[in-house]
């Protein structure tokens, strides 16, 4: 990875740490309805994933999706303005965190039904299949997603078919307030293997690790090689909703990651030693990504609801 | 116009569908037929339902496409692949078995659109075996339109006639919305007049198919040939309207209204459960909108609250019969 390559990637992970953290501060203060899902901890899941992806390239997300939308290119100030639930939000405000979604840039939604991306990603995959595309659909799910029948369905099917789908599974620790050692307590790498896809695990705090599997992965399905399978391995720094009081949650465990498992200052560290920029780049990203943040939330805390008339709307296309 | 069964018009509206527009894709359970057999296996048999037979030696496995038993994977399948811009066609053999997948159905497809705030369309076609009468019993002989019918986002066809079959068949390829379309198992050797070539009947139209005014029946799907049964009979006796709404969603209010306000005699005739079924919409709608039309109590003939008995006789006893139908019209007839 080059230079240029390298400060995007950062500036994707510091748009989801700085968004997210604005997020949170929001919910505590009670602006945002709802419930929210936040993904600090995994950004360099997200980042390294869809950092080789196009928008002819898809990708089908989960209800902490706010991560997956940045990465694959969102746009922040709507999606602020659908957080809040307001006029022009990337779904009018009819949607929220858990639905953020935009077709024209390959994201076709995050979802608040556990499992429910998987078998819309290999329809996603599918497609490319038919139309004889060089590119690849990517299924984001939890290590909770894991133990449901439509991932283990999509596994499955995608390998029947042979489809270029990407399973990109997210052990996060923990399956709402349920520790993944007692849910999932096979090895998730090798469930996904058993079902005659490649599977592999990488570290999900180090970017690299991750870009380099799904490099790997992406050449497989262009290759038509069918589906993979990449498990990173990130544990989510916050609740399984904001508010959460985490009682499930070992104490000093958040304290912890964030002095040893920090996504963020771990890619920094590689991109010194690599000589991919300076420390002046990557702190200039920093300060540009607070004011993009900052700027986009006042905007959408200043911003009207949505009119009476959009409860009607968008049922049908006609009816 | 040609004789053609309700089976070769499905598959005529497919197969014309799929030449008109190279997005339309079929996907589901063995509907090429025998893939990873020998080689003259797809395409052979046309699936269970026989609906697609021949279509893969004319489109090939990337468009006919046989997927391993998995509800789930074959809805989802067909949603992505709709939000990606193809127009799927899946075949979930019987409908009982959308239980399976509803997930896929009214948490994703039907709500793309609207949760998304309109920046998508989920073009899809869900074709699914309906009805009792073959003594298949409680998991293969259900009635469910009701539960699809009440999801804001999905629109339900519900043919009754060979011509009908085709012309839905393509309004439902056609439209950008998900489609639940339903083909009655009793009705796919029933024969009837087919128009040559490409036509679209519209979703939300009824079709009056026989014109009366002293009752009008309002009947679904396969009750439809009942209800047509009953008029022919009775006629210069008593004189039935039999009104066939074709889609439950959107469902021509205005027709039923208007037949009803003539008549002042409504039969409402519904294969589906009678609770929250389409026979209590129709007489709920009547209700509100027409009430002082009416002369008598409406009546209401579905089978009993019970799931579907395999026993040929009990079934006999569950499916509303002509000869209920009849009795209905009669004392409707002779009241008010």
């Amino acid at each position: 990875m080059d230079k240029t390559g390298a400060l995007s990637a950062y500036r994707t992970m510091r748009r989801i740490r700085e968004f997210e953290t604005r997020i949170s501060k929001e919910f505590a203060a009670g602006t945002v309805p709802g419930m929210t899902h936040l993904y600090i901890g995994q950004e360099a899941v997200a980042a390294g994933i869809c950092h080789e992806l196009t928008n002819e390239d898809y990708i089908a997300s989960t209800h902490r999706g706010h991560g997956h939308s940045i990465a694959k290119g969102c746009d922040i100030g709507a999606m602020a303005l659908e957080l809040f639930r307001k006029a022009g939000g990337i779904c009018k405000g009819k949607g929220g965190s858990m639905h953020i979604a935009d077709i024209s840039k390959g994201m076709l939604g995050a979802n608040a039904i556990v499992g429910g991306a998987p078998p819309l990603a290999g329809g996603a995959a599918l497609a490319i299949k038919i139309r004889g595309q060089r590119n690849v659909a990517v299924a984001f799910l939890g290590d909770g997603a894991a133990n449901q029948g439509t991932t283990l369905e999509a596994m499955n099917f995608a390998v029947a078919l042979n489809l270029p789908l990407v399973f990109a599974i997210e052990s996060n620790g923990y399956g709402e307030h349920t520790l993944a050692s007692y849910a999932a307590p096979g090895d998730l790498t090798e469930r996904a293997a058993a079902f005659g896809m490649h599977a592999e695990k990488v570290d999900g705090t180090d970017f690299f690790a991750v870009h380099d599997a799904m490099t790997r992965a992406i050449e497989r399905a262009h290759s038509g090689n069918g589906p993979s399978a990449i498990e990173c391995v990130a544990k989510r720094w916050h609740g399984h909703f904001e508010g959460d009081p985490q009682l499930y949650r070992p104490k000093g465990e958040v304290d912890s990651l964030r002095k040893t498992e920090d996504p963020l200052k771990k890619f920094r560290a590689v991109a010194q030693k690599k000589k991919l920029g300076s420390k002046k780049e990557y702190d200039q990203i920093d300060e540009e990504v607070r004011d993009e943040v900052a700027q986009a939330v006042e905007f959408a805390l200043a911003a009207p609801q949505p009119d009476a008339s959009e409860l009607l709307t968008d049922v049908y296309a006609t009816y | 116009m040609a004789i053609k069964t309700f089976r070769e018009a499905l598959n005529e509206a497919l197969r014309e569908e799929m030449q008109r527009d190279k997005r339309v894709f079929l996907i589901g359970e063995d509907i090429a037929g025998g893939m990873g057999g020998h080689e003259g296996a797809p395409g052979s048999s046309g699936g269970m339902l026989g609906v697609t037979k021949g279509l893969y030696q004319e489109f090939g496995p990337n468009r006919v496409i046989d997927t391993p038993i998995s509800e789930s994977a074959i809805m989802g399948a067909a949603a992505g692949a709709a939000l990606a811009g193809m127009r799927p066609v899946a075949e979930m053999m019987f409908m009982d078995f959308f239980g399976v997948c509803f997930d896929q159905i009214y948490n994703q497809a039907a709500k793309f659109r609207y949760m998304f705030g309109g920046q998508s369309s989920t073009p899809m076609v869900i074709r699914g075996m309906v009805g009792a009468g073959f003594g298949s019993a409680a998991q293969h002989s259900q009635a469910l339109w009701p539960i699809f019918t009440h999801i804001p986002g999905l629109k339900v066809a519900l043919p009754s006639c060979p011509a009908d079959a085709k012309g839905l068949l393509i309004s439902a390829i056609r439209d950008q919305d998900p489609v639940i379309f339903l083909e009655h198992k009793v009705l796919y050797d029933t024969k009837g007049e087919v128009p040559d070539g490409d036509y679209a009947t519209p979703f939300g139209v009824a079709n009056v198919t026989r014109d009366g005014e002293d009752v009008t029946i309002v009947a679904f799907g396969r009750m439809v040939l009942l209800a047509n049964e009953v008029a022919d009979k009775l006629a210069g006796e008593i004189s039935v309207e039999v009104v066939d709404p074709r889609t439950t969603s959107p469902l021509d209010t205005e027709v039923i209204i208007e037949s009803v306000e003539c008549t002042g005699k409504l039969l409402v005739v519904d294969e589906a459960s009678p609770m929250c079924n389409l026979a209590s919409e129709v007489i709920s709608v009547v209700a509100i909108h027409a009430i002082g039309a009416l002369r008598a109590a409406p009546i209401k003939l579905s089978p009993p609250h019970t799931p579907v008995p395999a026993a040929p006789n009990l079934e006999r006893l569950y499916i509303p019969s002509v000869a209920q139908i009849e009795e209905a019209v009669r004392r409707l007839h002779a009241t008010g």
